[in-house]
């Protein structure tokens, strides 16, 4: 029973390796990349830059700490509230880079499907957050 | 003897391995333009497979594990078909609480799917990782409770709704 599971386990495993490796390898090279250009591309448009923010958010990747610093960080550059919070929302839902460990382990489709809603459901997030929180702050 | 030679040369590479190659023939395209840039690339990735290495251990222990505990039976009990509203409670809880990169719970989540579990509570568990309570201070320092907590509900509340429509969606094929 042990043996078949370590077995069962190990070929899923080692099947994922190269795919893992690549991957990272894939983030590195974008987070190397995009370092300086997050704060260059929001256009000050309150309805252009949520899906700027958003489209930011799929193709970056890392913690989520990484995302609340990068937008403190763009927040004093500036950027609208709505904009950094749809730029959270896509980095940690969606996951352009992931893709293919996705779709290996759960299905194309359910990958596709999942990371497409996300992307709609991270601008809408946004706006119902920045809303409910003007009408907080309202009261 | 040279039967299984040539056999063993005409062995197909995996689509993972593919993958793999790819990815290196992109860094090589990268470094003819900025050779800088692709070092602190590897420099980075270096750095981060350092830090995984303990970390995909115990996802394979884990994994032995789920092939384990987790049977078809009792996956299908509590995230199947017919784990009900459990099963969707089960799943919001433990992506809260279980921690870990994407890259890192695949696998996991890979094996209990093939054991039964529902694609709608897969995507489910999948949301509610953005709900970190580790992470909420760096969150409230950056951006306020208020903003905090609204954000932290609305992710929840369209976790469900996540899940219904993945879940509706593939149903649909």
């Amino acid at each position: 029973m042990i043996k078949q599971a370590i077995e069962k386990s190990w070929q899923v495993f080692r099947a994922s390796l190269p795919i893992t490796v690549g991957i990272l390898m894939i983030i590195s090279l974008l987070n190397a990349f995009l370092k300086d250009w997050y704060a260059k591309i929001f256009v000050g448009s309150p309805l252009i830059d949520p899906l700027i923010g958003a489209l930011a958010g799929s193709v970056s990747f890392g913690i989520p700490i990484t995302s609340y610093i990068v937008g403190g960080e763009l927040l004093l550059q500036g950027v609208s509230l709505l904009a950094i919070t749809a730029f959270i929302m896509a980095w940690a839902t969606v996951g352009v880079a992931m893709l293919p460990l996705e779709a290996m382990y759960l299905g194309k489709r359910f990958a596709f499907l999942r990371n497409g809603i996300n992307f709609i459901f991270s601008i809408i997030i946004a706006i119902l957050t920045i809303y409910t929180l003007n009408i907080l702050n309202g009261i | 003897m040279n039967f299984i030679v040539k056999n063993k040369s005409k062995k197909k590479l995996s689509g993972g391995m593919k993958f793999f190659l790819a990815v290196l023939v992109i860094y090589f395209i990268f470094a003819l333009f900025d050779v800088e840039a692709v070092k602190m690339a590897m420099i980075n990735f270096l750095q981060m497979i350092w830090k995984i290495i303990p970390i995909l251990l115990i996802v394979f222990l884990a994994m032995i594990l789920i092939n384990l505990y987790f049977t078809k039976e009792r996956t299908e009990k509590y995230f199947g078909n017919q784990s009900g509203i459990k099963g969707w409670i089960y799943a919001i809880v433990s992506g809260i609480l279980i921690s870990g990169p994407p890259y890192v719970l695949y696998p996991l989540l890979g094996e209990l799917k093939k054991h039964g579990m529902k694609n709608s509570l897969l995507a489910v568990f999948l949301y509610n990782r953005n709900v970190k309570i580790p992470f909420v201070p760096v969150m409230v320092y950056y951006f306020g409770l208020t903003f905090t907590v609204i954000m932290s509900f609305y992710i929840i509340f369209f976790s469900i709704l996540n899940g219904v429509l993945v879940g509706v969606l593939i149903r649909k094929k």
